[in-house]
């Protein structure tokens, strides 16, 4: 079971390369597709590196999400700072259903088409899973550890890096991926504005009615995202496979 | 030595503890008894300032515990837990050098200590040290977390009911290991049980506290014999209070001159079991011996007996 999943990973991450590598080698598949003799194969420019400033505008955006969910998520389970758990809820539940092509309306009079648009719509909207795994993460320490922590004299600072921050790194992680694997598939969006992506192939496919063109790029972006899932998964299972919370 | 002076603890108009003084000997363990919400733990926690006083002073060796912060206390002072608080993600060998580390030791100090705490505690370094906490028996995790607290060698240890998740068996075996360590390396223990045997077995001083009140606090024997309120006879306990006070008393200290047949007691045996062993060979004497063969004389049932009553 666990072989035939793998097998069944790297056949998907090969194939993958392999489009975006050389994707004229899959024109006969796609020639079906098309009508009038049109292109089987995105032709307006490189897929691969739409892929790529894809994926990079992901990561931008979700390192952001990450630095401000996580503080935030720090902040609200603080004693000093559990006043502030309603209102950084309800801003971070606004980011996650106030939909990215609306914040993209907004965004684009203030600071112009291209690429800054898009990251603030991903970061928005991106924020709440990894907000609401660290309150989880951090609230999950178990009573006896924290005092245990405390009664050895760390400080609250020391308690937090060294005891409470790596028992929630698991939930944390969690978060992270679920947010990374929403906004790969929500990047396509950032085309509309001008930003680089595979969202140029699918929005080229419905202009010149080319159903390749849309396959192409919607099949790209499905595939790094379920590529990226499986991958952070596998990482972290390895780096916590150590750690039994009691 | 600790000088507990008119401590109190008030969460709103309740009080928790109120005007506690007590002086703790150097050296010694000292248990506070109690029923749940008597404030015992409440009391233990000012001692390191895991809960501050609202009124009152702790004095450790003539300086007040107020006077630091209170995380930099604490490192002067070891802390155990019911259920041990081991840290999930580290090893064994890193729990154990929690506070050592706070504490800047360099990494051979620290490694050679926590060799000599596992073999204190009779677990193998080559086996234990590299493991983590859900790897281990609750019996060994109860170890570990106390050669935690005493890793950078306190001088004074607060246990907060150490042996409370503990099956009876481990518990009893839990309890001899403490006393010898006490005895090894001479700390200060102060711990906090609901259980009258536990404070029996283990305390030189117990302390009994009911409301926020310390109602007695002495020598076991003297609050079985003298019980200054009738909280404290029903603490005790009245059906087998001679019983306790025969338990308090070892074979050694009353024997008498002279000798007797039959195989001989041990000298660090109780009273109550002498007894017990008496009453099963079906004898009245019985001769007492120290481990290394020296006779100490005899014990009979009438000395025994003479020892379980008040007076």
């Amino acid at each position: 079971m666990q072989a035939a999943a793998t097998v069944l990973r790297l056949a998907a991450l090969g194939l993958l390369a392999a489009f975006l590598w050389v994707p004229q080698s899959f024109a006969p598949l796609f020639e079906p597709l098309t009508q009038y003799g049109a292109p089987p194969i995105y032709d307006q420019g490189n897929l691969l590196t739409l892929a790529l400033a894809q994926l990079g505008t992901v990561c931008c955006a979700a390192a952001a999400s990450t630095i401000v969910a996580v503080a935030l998520g720090i902040v609200v389970t603080r004693a000093s700072g559990a006043q502030f758990l309603p209102l950084s809820r309800s801003l971070v539940n606004i980011g996650q259903t106030f939909p990215p092509v609306a914040v993209l309306a907004i965004a684009v009079p203030l600071v112009g088409f291209g690429l800054k648009p898009t990251l603030i719509a991903l970061f928005a909207y991106g924020l709440l899973p990894i907000f609401e795994n660290t309150i989880s993460g951090l609230r999950s320490c178990p009573p006896a550890v924290m005092e245990a922590a405390s009664g050895m004299g760390m400080s609250a600072r020391q308690r937090l890096w060294s005891i409470e921050l790596p028992l929630a790194m698991p939930l944390i992680l969690e978060g992270i991926r679920i947010s990374l694997v929403i906004n790969v598939g929500t990047a396509a969006i950032g085309s509309t504005v001008g930003a680089k992506g595979l969202g140029e192939v699918i929005i080229a496919g419905l202009l010149s009615n080319n159903t390749a063109f849309i396959l192409q790029g919607g099949l790209v972006t499905g595939l790094m995202a379920i590529l990226l899932y499986d991958a952070m998964a596998a990482v972290e299972r390895r780096l916590f496979r150590t750690v039994h919370v009691a | 030595m600790i000088s507990v002076d008119n401590l109190s603890k008030q969460y709103g108009a309740t009080p928790v503890v109120d005007r506690v003084s007590m002086s703790i000997e150097r050296n010694s363990i000292t248990v506070i008894v109690g029923t749940s919400g008597s404030g015992k733990s409440t009391l233990l926690r000012m001692i390191n300032r895991l809960v501050e006083p609202t009124s009152g002073r702790v004095l450790i060796d003539g300086n007040d515990t107020a006077a630091e912060p209170p995380h930099l206390l604490r490192r002067r002072i070891g802390y155990v837990i019911q259920g041990h608080g081991l840290f999930p993600h580290r090893t064994v060998a890193e729990n154990i050098a929690t506070v050592p580390r706070l504490l800047g030791w360099e990494a051979a100090r620290i490694r050679a200590r926590v060799d000599e705490l596992l073999q204190v505690f009779q677990l193998e370094p080559a086996e234990f040290a590299g493991k983590f906490p859900h790897q281990l028996s609750g019996g060994q995790q109860q170890r570990v977390g106390v050669a935690r607290a005493l890793a950078a060698e306190p001088a004074v240890l607060l246990m907060d009911e150490p042996f409370g998740a503990l099956d009876p068996i481990i518990r009893a075996k839990a309890q001899e290991d403490l006393l010898d360590i006490q005895r090894r390396f001479g700390t200060t223990i102060v711990l906090v049980t609901h259980d009258m045997d536990e404070a029996f077995r283990l305390g030189q001083r117990v302390a009994v506290m009911s409301h926020g009140c310390m109602l007695q606090y002495d020598r076991p024997a003297v609050l079985l014999t003298r019980p200054a309120d009738p909280f404290v006879s029903r603490m005790t306990g009245i059906a087998d209070r001679a019983m306790r006070l025969l338990s308090l008393t070892t074979a050694g200290e009353a024997a008498v001159p002279g000798s007797a047949d039959g195989p001989a007691i041990p000298a660090s045996a109780s009273l109550r079991d002498a007894l017990s062993e008496l009453v099963w060979r079906g004898v009245e004497s019985a001769p007492v011996m120290q481990r290394d063969g020296t006779s100490c004389g005899r014990l009979t049932v009438a000395t025994i007996l003479a020892r379980g009553r008040p007076g």
